[in-house]
C-alpha cells in the first residue's frame, strides 16, 4: 500500500491515526518503565508523591540499594556469572547441535526437533522437585552449579530452535566449495561457516542471557544463602530500614540498576534481537 | 561389465550419507545429554517421587523415620479429598490467568501488529520502546507493578479511589493480568508483525479491486495469512502463562489463596520438602500442560515447522508457522515478499 495509491484527504487521515496509534503504544510500552525511573529518583519523604516528576531529585536511594547491608552489588555478580555461563554452555553445546539439525541429513531428525520443541514448553517446576532433592544431597545447595544447571533446561532448547533457522538461512553451497578449496569437514565448518553465523549466535546469546538473566524459580528454590542469591531473589526480599515499611524507593532503584543493561541492549540490538524472536518465535 | 561400474558408486554414496550420520549424531550427542540430565531423568525421578510420602513416625515401630513410606497414589487421590481445596483453587487461578491474560494480549498484540505494520515512520524507535517490557526481568516487573498498585500507588491516585489490590480477591487476580497482559501483549505483537510483514501487498491490491472493504480485507487475508504466526506466539505465551510463578509470588505474595497459582503450590510443597506431594501436582500440571498444547495445535492445526520442510511442499494446504524460518516460506509468497523487519528497519533507516 504505497502512499501514492490513496486520494490525498484519506492519507492524511491514515497518516494521523497511525501517528497516535504509535504514540499510544509507546506510552503503553514505556509508562510503567518511566514511572519506576521516576519514584526511584524520589527522596524517601516524598515518594508517595505523584507528580510527573520528582520536585528534588535525589539519588539516596541508589546508595542504599548499594549499602552493604542489601548485598545487592554481590547478588548482581552472581547473576552475571550465572547467566553467562548458561549462555556460554548453551551456546557451545546448541552450535554443534543446530549444525546438524540444519544442515546434515540423517534418520530421526523431525522427531529430534520436536524433542527440542516439546521440551522448551517444559514447565520449570515439574523437575525442580528432584533436582532440589538431588542437589541437598549433593551438597549442591547455594552454588551457582545448582542455578545453572537448571537453567540449561530451558536455554538449550531455545538456543538449539533459533541457531537451526540461523543455519538454514545460509546456502547449502558454502560448505562445499570450502570443501573443494581444500578444507576438511571441521575446518569448513570452522572458518566459514562460524563467521558467517556470528550474528544469529549473537542474537541467539542476547535471548539467553536475557533469559537466564530473568530467572526467579530456581533460584528462589535452591539458594537461601543471601550472598549467593541472584539479583532477581534479592530485589524481592528487599527490606527497609525498619521492618515495618516496604522501602519502595530503593526497590525501584534497584529495579532500574537490574533493567538498564537490559534496556540499552535492546536499543543497542533491537534489529537483532526481533529477527531472533521471530525466527525463534519461543518465550518472552 | 557395468555391474562393476554400478556397485561400488552406490557404496561410495551410502557410505557417505553414513558418515554424515554418523557426524550428525556426533554434533547432537551433548545436547542429548544435557537434556536427559536436565529434564526426561528429573520427570521420571518426579514421577517416582510423587508415590512417597513425606517422612515421620514408622507406624510399625514407633520411630522417627526419615525414609519415606511409599503411599502410592495417595498423593493424587488427596486432591479429591479434602486437601484438595488448596489444589483446586491453585488450579483455576492458573487456568484463569492462562486464559484471560492470553485472550486480551493477543487482541492488544495484534491491535498493535496492526498499528505498526500501517506506520510509515518511527518504526525503529516503537521497535525497541516495545521490547521493553519483554526485557525487563519479570521480578522486577512484579516489584514495579506492586508500587503502581500500592494503596497510596499511582493506579488509585489516577482513578481516586483507594483500593487494596494486594487484599482484595478480585482485585490482587486484576492487578496480575495487568501485569502480565502489559509485559506481553508487546511480545505477540512483535510475532505477528513479522508474520503481516511476509504477505505480500499485491494480495490487498486485488481484493480491493474486487471490492473487498477494509473490514473483509482484514478478515479474510490479514487473519488467515497471518494466522500461523499467530498461533505459534499464542501457544507459547499460553503454555507460559500456565506456569506462572513470578509474578504472582512477588506481586501479591506466597501462599496467597488469590493468586496462587499450581507452579507455586508445587514450590511451596517443595520448600517444605513434602516432596511427594509437590511432584504430584507438579505431574498433574505437566499434564495439563501437555494435553493443552496438543489440543491447541490440533484444533488448530499449527505448523510447528519441526518437521523440517526442506522438500518444499506440494502437499501444504496452508501458509505453515515456519514462515518465521525464511527457507520454509512457500515459494508463492517468499518470492515476492522477502521483507524480513530486519530488512525493513535498514529501508526505513536509509
Amino acid at each position: 500500500m504505497s502512499a501514492s495509491d490513496h486520494p490525498r484527504r484519506k492519507i492524511d487521515w491514515a497518516g494521523a491515526l497511525s501517528t497516535f496509534g504509535i504514540f499510544l503504544i509507546v506510552i503503553y510500552c514505556l509508562a510503567p518503565f518511566y514511572w519506576m525511573v521516576v519514584s526511584s529518583l524520589r527522596p524517601d519523604i516524598e515518594i508517595f508523591e505523584n507528580t510527573w516528576w520528582p520536585r528534588h531529585v535525589s539519588f539516596e536511594n541508589y546508595q542504599a540499594v548499594f549499602s552493604t547491608k542489601n548485598n545487592f552489588g554481590q547478588g548482581l555478580i552472581n547473576s552475571l556469572i550465572v547467566s553467562v555461563v548458561v549462555t556460554v554452555v548453551a551456546l557451545a553445546i546448541a552450535t554443534f547441535a543446530s549444525y546438524a539439525l540444519a544442515r546434515l541429513d540423517f534418520r530421526g531428525k523431525g522427531v529430534l526437533l520436536l524433542v527440542v520443541l516439546a521440551t522448551s514448553m517444559f514447565p520449570l517446576v515439574a523437575i525442580i522437585v528432584p533436582l532440589l532433592k538431588n542437589f541437598s544431597a549433593w551438597n549442591w545447595i547455594n552454588t551457582y552449579q545448582a542455578m545453572i544447571i537448571p537453567d540449561l533446561s530451558f536455554s538449550l532448547p531455545l538456543a538449539v530452535w533459533n541457531l537451526t533457522s540461523f543455519f538454514r538461512q545460509m546456502p547449502q553451497e558454502l560448505e562445499q566449495s570450502a570443501m573443494v578449496d581444500g578444507c576438511t569437514p571441521g575446518q569448513a565448518f570452522r572458518k566459514v561457516i562460524l563467521p558467517i553465523a556470528a550474528p544469529g549466535i549473537f542474537t541467539t546469546a542476547i535471548i539467553i542471557f536475557i533469559g537466564a538473566w530473568n530467572e526467579f524459580l530456581v533460584a528462589v528454590t535452591m539458594i537461601n544463602n543471601p550472598a549467593m542469591q541472584p539479583a532477581t531473589v534479592l530485589l524481592s526480599k528487599f527490606t527497609g530500614a525498619s521492618q515495618f515499611n516496604t522501602p519502595f524507593g530503593s526497590q525501584m532503584a534497584a529495579g532500574v540498576v537490574m533493567t538498564l543493561p537490559l534496556v540499552i541492549m535492546v536499543l543497542l540490538f533491537q534489529r537483532r534481537i526481533v529477527a531472533g524472536l521471530a525466527a525463534g518465535g519461543l518465550k518472552q | 561389465m557395468s555391474t562393476n561400474i554400478y556397485v561400488p558408486d552406490v557404496n561410495r554414496r551410502s557410505k557417505a550419507s553414513r558418515a554424515q550420520s554418523r557426524l550428525a549424531w556426533l554434533l547432537i550427542t551433548p545436547t542429548i545429554i544435557v537434556l536427559t540430565i536436565v529434564i526426561i531423568v528429573p520427570v521420571f525421578q518426579s514421577l517416582q517421587q510423587s508415590l512417597y510420602g513425606k517422612p515421620g513416625l514408622d507406624p510399625e515401630t514407633g520411630f522417627v523415620s526419615d525414609v519415606e513410606p511409599f503411599v502410592g497414589l495417595d498423593n493424587y487421590t488427596s486432591i479429591f479429598t479434602d486437601a484438595g481445596s488448596r489444589f483446586w483453587t491453585a488450579a483455576w487461578n492458573t487456568t484463569l490467568f492462562g486464559v484471560v491474560t492470553v485472550v486480551l494480549e493477543t487482541i492488544l498484540g495484534v491491535a498493535m501488529a496492526l498499528i505498526m505494520h500501517r506506520a510509515m515512520r518511527g518504526r525503529g524507535f516503537v521497535r525497541a520502546a516495545i521490547l521493553v517490557p519483554w526485557a525487563i526481568p519479570t521480578a522486577v516487573s512484579a516489584i514495579l507493578w506492586g508500587w503502581i498498585f500500592n494503596q497510596n500507588g499511582v493506579a488509585n491516585a489516577i482513578l481516586g479511589q483507594h483500593i487494596m489490590w494486594a487484599s482484595g480477591n478480585a482485585s490482587a487476580k486484576l492487578a496480575i493480568i495487568i501485569a502480565d497482559v502489559w509485559k506481553t501483549a508487546p511480545y505477540i505483537g512483535l510475532l505477528t508483525l513479522a508474520g503481516l510483514q511476509v504477505i505480500p501487498d499485491e494480495v490487498y491490491e486485488a481484493a480491493k479491486i474486487d471490492g473487498a472493504n477494509a473490514w473483509k480485507r482484514f478478515t479474510k487475508i490479514t487473519l488467515p495469512l497471518v494466522k500461523p504466526a499467530l498461533v505459534v506466539a499464542v501457544l507459547f505465551r499460553a503454555l507460559d502463562a500456565l506456569r506462572m510463578f513470578d509474578l504472582p509470588y512477588i506481586l501479591i505474595g506466597p501462599r496467597k489463596n488469590s493468586v496462587e497459582t499450581i507452579s507455586m503450590l508445587v514450590q511451596d510443597e517443595a520448600s517444605n520438602l513434602r516432596y511427594g506431594s509437590a511432584a504430584a501436582y507438579a505431574l498433574i500440571l505437566f499434564l495439563y500442560v501437555f494435553i493443552f498444547a496438543f489440543a491447541f495445535t490440533r484444533i488448530t492445526h499449527a505448523d510447528l515447522g519441526a518437521t523440517a520442510p526442506r522438500s518444499g511442499g506440494g502437499r501444504r494446504r496452508k501458509l505453515p508457522a515456519t514462515v518465521f524460518l525464511p527457507q520454509g516460506r512457500p515459494a508463492a509468497v517468499g518470492a515476492t515478499s522477502d521483507n524480513t523487519i530486519a530488512r525493513t528497519s535498514e529501508r526505513s533507516k536509509s
